[in-house]
């Protein structure tokens, strides 16, 4: 998801203008990155939720959801819309990266890290970074062809939002839970339920689709969530991602870019 | 006195829902709270990440059973978090239903009695209903914590005589309203009525400034109890001048 405004209702300020950027870059660099907004809907007795996301986000109005996504007309009295952001889909959008880079020129090398290194690994990097901590993921992919979005729907939850995300061909992505973990064993019975039955308050006709995979993943943090470049010996870091990789970085390699750039007698 | 431990500040701070933990540490700190709880039972053992940066605010750790929904998960829950924290404190939830998360009294009570027995000290999150109350105490409880309004619900104390009565019912036991509290205004009301303690999470975490939140909480909650100590006026029917009508100087027409 490519959702700067949304993010903010939990994210700093820096996320959200520094994000805004992130739509035009990854649209400008790989194929199909929809942009269609975001819908942002709540259950009628957590209507209360919708008004709070409201006053914690900017860049947002007020819809009637039957205009928007007409599939789910008459389940939703309002919503709020987010009209700049986009989505994409992340596998598809790495392998496209990968061929423009190929296609560049750039060599792809496996095996041990040589010559000036930048350390992108993740909570790999754990042991290097003593203050970066795993905070636990879990979703899943639904086959749904009875259901017809065209656009991101964040549902508000007590307890975590859920994003539904349409990825093509009738297959939705549907994610993500939050828990404060480093376990990275597979998905939990409980965030299927969970997510499912989000789904399924969206949308009914989720109930009839197939579970394609599930996945569950540990997103590397520091402590203010926020990513950032660290040098650790003669490594340079970029790390901290959290929930926000694909939205900050296009930012950060700005960032690098401008950090390796004054590094002196930095010749090959 | 809560299990022999003194509390100068009487906020306990739940650490759940925060933008992020340095956030969470912020509002912590603003809050002057000295204990802060923890649950357990999703996160299990590879939540370590989170309860470093915990045990490092200093504060004194409330570990907490939320999400068990029977006796033996929540008695595996306790001794866990003994075992991770190295303290005898547990406050022991056992929720009887998902959906409202209103506590099951009789499973609260038998597992309040296994863990007394084996030597915790057992903050056990309950209603207002004051013969569990006393079956909690006759189990081994020396603190009970009565429900404001449900979890995360904002309500505030919705049954105010239910809890008037209470205080009434256990003048010497500490007792700390959890659960419910959406305002400042709602805690202080608590503090008034004679509670020792307020635990809250959802307000201060969900806030848009959680760290002025704190503070707004923390403020709140010291007025309450020293309004409490200093002797609050009783209601009136009717209107009491607080200045003398008779004797006043008759000014010259």
């Amino acid at each position: 998801m490519l959702a700067p405004y949304c993010e903010g209702e939990s994210a700093p300020e820096v996320i959200v203008a520094r994000g805004q950027s992130a739509v035009d870059w990854w649209a400008a660099h790989v194929p199909d990155v929809t942009r269609r907004g975001t819908l942002v809907l709540a259950a009628p007795r957590d209507a209360g939720e919708l008004d709070r996301f409201a006053r914690a986000t900017r860049g947002h109005g007020w819809v009637t959801p039957d205009a928007l996504e007409p599939a789910i007309s008459g389940r939703f009295a309002r919503g709020l819309f987010f009209a700049a952001e986009a989505h994409l889909d992340p596998r598809a959008a790495l392998t496209a990266l990968r061929m423009r880079l190929l296609a560049a020129g750039v060599a792809f090398r496996d095996g041990p890290a040589r010559g000036r290194v930048v350390d992108c690994t993740g909570i790999a990097a754990r042991a290097a970074l003593s203050d970066l901590r795993a905070v636990r993921g879990e979703m899943l992919e639904l086959h749904a062809p009875d259901v017809t979005l065209t656009r991101s729907i964040r549902l508000l939850h007590p307890r975590f939002p859920v994003y539904i995300v349409p990825r093509g061909a009738g297959r939705y992505m549907v994610g993500a839970t939050m828990v404060e973990s480093d376990d990275a064993g597979g998905i939990t019975a409980r965030a299927v339920m969970e997510l499912l039955s989000a789904a399924y308050t969206v949308h009914p006709g989720f109930a009839e689709g197939e579970v394609i995979t599930t996945t569950a993943g540990l997103r590397p943090s520091f402590p203010n969530n926020l990513p950032a470049i660290r040098h650790v010996d003669d490594v340079i870091h970029v790390n901290g991602m959290y929930r926000h990789g694909f939205l900050m970085a296009p930012a950060l390699a700005l960032d690098l870019v401008s950090v390796l750039a004054k590094e002196p007698a930095h010749a090959h | 006195m809560f299990y022999g431990i003194d509390l100068n500040t009487r906020l306990m701070l739940g650490t759940a829902q925060y933008p992020s933990p340095e956030v969470l540490r912020a509002a912590i700190s603003a809050s002057d709270a000295e204990v802060i709880t923890v649950s357990l039972r999703r996160e299990g053992p590879g939540g370590s990440g989170f309860r470093d940066i915990l045990q490092d605010s200093g504060c004194r750790i409330l570990p907490n059973t939320a999400g068990c929904h029977t006796v033996r998960e929540a008695v595996t829950t306790a001794h866990m978090a003994r075992e991770l924290f190295g303290t005898p404190w547990i406050k022991l939830e056992v929720i009887g239903h998902a959906d409202t998360l209103q506590p099951d009294p009789f499973a609260l009570v038998e597992a309040a009695r296994i863990l007394c027995a084996d030597g915790f000290d057992v903050f056990p999150y309950t209603t207002e209903d004051l013969i569990v109350g006393e079956k909690l105490i006759e189990a081994g409880c020396r603190v009970l914590m009565p429900w404001g309004a449900p979890i995360g619900s904002g309500q505030g104390l919705r049954n105010i005589g239910g809890l008037r009565a209470m205080r009434a019912h256990f003048p010497q036991v500490p007792l700390v309203i959890d659960a419910g509290i959406g305002a400042p205004s709602q805690a202080m009301q608590a503090m008034e009525m004679g509670f020792d303690a307020v635990l809250l999470n959802t307000a201060v975490a969900k806030a848009l400034d959680p760290v002025a939140m704190a503070r707004a909480f923390s403020d709140a909650i010291t007025a309450g109890r020293l309004a409490r100590e200093a002797g609050l006026m009783p209601a009136r029917d009717m209107a009491h001048a607080s200045t003398p009508v008779f004797g006043m100087a008759e000014l010259l027409a």
